[in-house]
């Protein structure tokens, strides 16, 4: 029977959770890495035994880790993260120019083709790929010296790269995105980057054809069609239909478009989830119910899925990189809080069970499905 | 050149990295520095590169500080001569963290 690994990074460490393809019986490993910040941990599809991890801390700054056994034992790899040239400035909150300075790891994606080859996307934004297995990275700076870098400013967490999204057939094409500068997209391998922002528009940019400064938390897509994507805004739910060369608005009748993750699910590309946050002040689910809403129609008509979840005096958020699906058939959905808590459903969201409870800050979840 | 055995103690996270005990020696030629102290300790510890110091600037992490009997050696260039009992290897270097977080 096949099983499923869900790989958990928190503000105190690593958390590894497996079950058989029931998803019933959950046991725990961990905290791996005790004490350090894990923003981001993730297995490669082309071997699921290799997992990456980031790992930092305020003291002693960034580390990259690395599994060969799906999470049994750890290697440190290489943490040299050097921009291309001279790194320049971007602009600070005040708009005054502040100089490019690598502060951590987002968020990293193994790639679809190669167990050695893995992007890295850090604080201050730049994306960076190593292709022999974590060992040394090269920053891929076309995106970076973009026309617009000296423009990007940082969101309320920082300037990260926090979303990697790779074509699945094509590997010459990919997304990413920047808070706060946006979507951006690469034909070429990661050479050239152009922004891909039109139709987004945010209260805070007077110029209703900015090119860039979107404050995009979260991108996804469903293999089956991946020239639709779905994106969390800051505030606003959206949608493209044609490999983001534009969006269009799907919040519909969401309590509140203000939000962090966004998933699709595994089987059926039209079928959304999306946690709606208060606002952009009060980070947590609005009436103090945990809510996720569902989609069945690619948005706009949305479903408040509670079964199983706290529905009074919940006030935890839910991070951009903290929810996640199994490919399993029905779709497994999973996310964890900031309250420490790693929610399930093996039925597509219909019905939520905690698998973990007392966890630390909850920053990542990633899922992976076992053959 | 004859070499010197110096004592350093790290904190408690970079020994978990570096799979060490409580306290490390490195072998320095010629002057004992907290240059040529780091670059042993790094040399010999390659998972610490970039735990201390910047791996390009060779600046310290702004939350570490150095110590030495009891002397604050932070700000001091990194070609300064450690104290003479360090190179003695009768008292150690300390690579110390700040004192924070939750």
């Amino acid at each position: 029977m096949s099983g499923v690994r869900v790989l958990v990074g928190t503000k105190k460490g690593a958390f590894i959770l497996e079950s058989d393809g029931t998803r019933d019986q959950w046991s725990v490993t961990g905290p791996h890495f005790g004490g350090w910040e894990i923003y981001h941990l993730k297995g490669s599809p082309v071997d699921p035994n290799r997992i990456y991890v980031s790992q930092s801390t305020g003291w002693f700054g960034q580390i990259i880790q690395r599994s060969s056994d799906g999470g049994k034992t750890w290697e440190t790899m290489g943490n040299q993260f050097t921009y291309d040239g001279v790194p320049g400035t971007h602009q600070w909150y005040d708009g005054t120019p502040h100089p490019w300075e690598f502060k951590r790891v987002w968020h990293l994606e193994p790639s679809l083709h190669d167990a050695d080859t893995v992007y890295a996307g850090v604080e201050d934004a730049a994306l960076f790929r190593s292709t022999d297995g974590g060992q040394s990275w090269t920053e891929l700076s076309g995106l970076r010296k973009h026309g617009s870098g000296a423009h990007w400013m940082p969101g309320a967490g920082g300037m990260g790269l926090h979303t990697i999204v790779q074509h699945p057939t094509n590997p010459k094409r990919m997304w990413i995105a920047i808070s706060s500068a946006g979507v951006f997209r690469t034909d070429d391998g990661g050479e050239t980057w152009a922004p891909a922002n039109k139709g987004l528009t945010s209260k805070y940019i007077p110029d209703p054809n900015a090119e860039v400064g979107f404050c995009v938390h979260n991108l996804s897509m469903n293999p089956a069609n991946p020239d639709r994507l779905y994106m969390q805004l800051h505030w606003n739910v959206m949608r493209s239909d044609d490999g983001a060369d534009s969006w269009q608005l799907i919040s519909g009748n969401l309590p509140s478009d203000f939000g962090f993750p966004v998933q699709v699910h595994a089987h059926d590309p039209e079928t959304v989830y999306v946690v709606p946050i208060k606002s952009d002040s009060e980070h947590y689910p609005p009436d103090a119910k945990l809510r996720v809403y569902r989609s069945r129609t690619g948005g706009t008509e949305w479903e408040a899925l509670t079964n199983g979840l706290p529905q009074e005096h919940c006030y935890v958020n839910i991070l951009r990189d903290a929810m996640s699906i199994d490919r399993l058939d029905p779709c497994g959905v999973y996310f964890g809080t900031t309250g420490g808590q790693v929610y399930m459903s093996p039925d597509g969201g219909d019905h939520w069970s905690a698998i973990a409870s007392n966890l630390p800050s909850v920053l990542s979840v990633e899922v992976q499905t076992l053959p | 050149m004859s070499g010197s055995t110096i004592r350093v103690v790290v904190p408690y996270h970079l020994r978990t990295l570096a799979k060490v005990g409580d306290e490390v020696t490195v072998e320095v030629t010629g002057t004992v520095t907290q240059r040529s102290v780091l670059d042993a300790l790094e040399a010999r510890y390659p998972v610490l590169r970039g735990t201390i110091r910047d791996h390009v600037t060779k600046q310290r992490r702004p939350f570490l500080r150095f110590f030495a009997c009891e002397e604050d050696l932070s700000h001091e260039s990194p070609d300064t001569e450690l104290p003479a009992p360090v190179a003695a290897g009768t008292e150690p270097y300390l690579v110390v963290g700040a004192i924070a977080g939750g």
